[in-house]
């Protein structure tokens, strides 16, 4: 049964393996993201960044809250582009696009 | 079919006229009332992200019969003797206080998705607009032979769920003697955590090796091989762990003995422990099982992705490892704290009158130790795609460590306290 295979792949190729897995090219979304589209963009970061880019004290994952908006963006797309040392946030970064990062830019230079 | 009756017949005992004069919440609330059941990674953050994304409009209660939020990840350094439960216990005071969440310490017994009500231990029934269940998972002991009279005595340990037994767990390794025999069985996937039973071997081999060098960590897996981060891990194992922790694959459990602590395999010889660790197969959710929502290979729940409402149950949605994962998609912590989010704003939206988010993402890191102060991740980004009607990974994102690192331990550290923070602060 096809949702039994599914069950199978999905956890022998949840970790590891993703980069040889058939994702799909990323959903289009209208040109420009509504307000409730980036809060929910930017809630995708705040598992390890803190909700809304504030981390606990003395964190070693840096805050995100308060940077500048064309300090975001430069960073994730350096990122992106690997030219940025990093563990995990070069494969974070691919996950999302230009507009995406420019967005979520502006939401997280607006956080104080 | 039957469904409906099956739920409604778990509304135990309580009238339904007594809705709202047996409890103090606000009988009326203008923009909806959500009840969240389980205070875990996924309900948690369902209650904290529905206030802040209703711009605190909405009622929400969350239930939940623990006292305080104990964090399974990070749980396996406990069984490892670095850290102690209380340095991953979190109160939920900062959801009553700071987002005015109503948390509730009792259990549900009955829901009637008809009537849209919930029966609780205490008496209380309460009328809902939105239910979002996250039971997290049960172990299925009864499918191994002697594993419910074993665990019942104390004897044979799982601790799938951070708690008691976490610590009991704990305690069975401390009181081996050197040169004992660490037994941990892991069961075919899906089930919580895919790296999770390698970070407890290689935790556990880490105390091992400092402390009762003449033992030894036998991982006896049901999987053809290691399921997360298997370079990684066998990486790590080797050079760590030479001659003390041995890994076998293949290794279905189909019996135990508790008394002389010995696991029987379906074509492997039997093998005897001094500490045997037995990681049982496990489901959703005990609720989610009980009140029939749970019909995928009678184990897990089927959700609409963009939503995560139960395709069985109208205005009940269902987050973290309760749900049948979508395609390449762990069942951890983070990523029920992923789901709680995505579902948080689809009820926000339609309880509101506004459009769902037609193209929601998630991303997932999970961070494993493989030593005392070394850790390796496994990520991920997920975007909803509509055709599929599921999340898939975005190609080109994600993937893993190129290799363990002691920055990667405190980056997992950092992680915990910060998604905590997230969830209840």
């Amino acid at each position: 049964m096809i949702r039994g295979t599914w069950l199978v792949v999905g956890a022998l190729l949840c970790a590891g393996f993703v980069r040889i897995a058939c994702g799909e090219a990323e959903p289009q979304a209208d040109a420009t993201l509504s307000a409730t589209a980036v809060r929910a963009l930017a809630a995708s970061c705040a598992g390890c960044h803190g909700t809304d880019g504030h981390v606990v004290k003395g964190s070693k994952v840096p805050g995100i809250a308060g940077l500048s908006q064309d300090y975001f963006a430069m960073q994730m797309s350096a990122y992106r582009a690997g030219k940025i040392p990093s563990t995990v946030m070069q494969q974070i970064a691919k996950g999302y696009d230009e507009r995406e990062t420019v967005a979520l830019g502006a939401y997280f230079a607006a956080q104080r | 079919m039957q469904r409906r009756e099956l739920l409604r017949s778990l509304l135990a005992g309580g009238s339904l006229a007594a809705i709202g004069a047996c409890t103090s919440l606000p009988s009326s609330p203008k923009a909806g009332r959500v009840i969240v059941v389980g205070g875990g990674y996924g309900g948690a953050t369902a209650a904290k992200y529905l206030r802040l994304f209703s711009d605190r409009t909405l009622d929400v209660v969350l239930i939940e019969p623990q006292a305080s939020f104990i964090s399974s990840p990070l749980s396996n350094r406990v069984i490892g003797g670095q850290l102690q439960l209380s340095e991953l216990t979190v109160s939920y005071d900062g959801l009553r206080h700071e987002h005015g969440v109503h948390v509730l310490r009792d259990r549900v017994t009955g829901i009637a998705v008809d009537r849209q009500v919930i029966s609780l231990a205490s008496g209380k029934v309460l009328r809902y607009d939105k239910l979002v269940l996250a039971p997290g998972i049960e172990p299925m002991l009864d499918t191994i032979p002697g594993l419910a009279e074993g665990h019942a005595t104390g004897r044979i340990l799982q601790a799938w769920s951070a708690g008691a037994e976490t610590v009991a767990l704990r305690r069975q390794l401390e009181a081996m003697p050197d040169g004992g025999v660490v037994v941990i069985t892991i069961p075919e996937a899906p089930y919580r955590c895919p790296p999770a039973p390698y970070e407890r071997a290689s935790l556990v081999a880490a105390y091992c090796k400092q402390f009762k060098p003449r033992s030894k960590v036998l991982v006896l897996d049901a999987n053809q091989d290691v399921i997360a981060m298997g370079t990684l891990f066998k990486k790590a194992w080797s050079e760590l762990y030479p001659g003390l922790l041995e890994y076998r694959n293949h290794y279905v459990l189909t019996g135990v003995d508790a008394t002389s602590l010995t696991a029987h395999f379906d074509v492997a010889d039997d093998v005897r422990a001094d500490v045997l660790n037995v990681m049982a197969p496990v489901r959703a959710g005990r609720l989610a099982v009980e009140s029939g929502l749970a019909t995928i290979n009678q184990r897990w729940c089927e959700v609409d992705f963009l939503t995560f409402e139960s395709t069985l149950g109208a205005n009940v949605h269902i987050v973290g490892d309760s749900i049948h994962s979508a395609p390449m998609m762990p069942k951890s912590g983070f990523m029920a704290n992923a789901h709680a989010k995505v579902a948080a704003a689809a009820i926000a939206a339609q309880l509101s009158g506004q459009s769902v988010n037609a193209a929601p993402k998630l991303a997932n890191t999970c961070y494993s130790f493989v030593s005392q102060s070394e850790a390796i991740h496994s990520a991920a980004v997920y975007g909803y795609v509509a055709e599929a009607k599921t999340f898939k990974p975005i190609q080109g994102a994600g993937g893993v460590s190129p290799a363990r690192s002691t920055l990667e331990a405190q980056y997992a550290d950092a992680w915990a306290h910060n998604i905590w923070a997230d969830m209840l602060a």
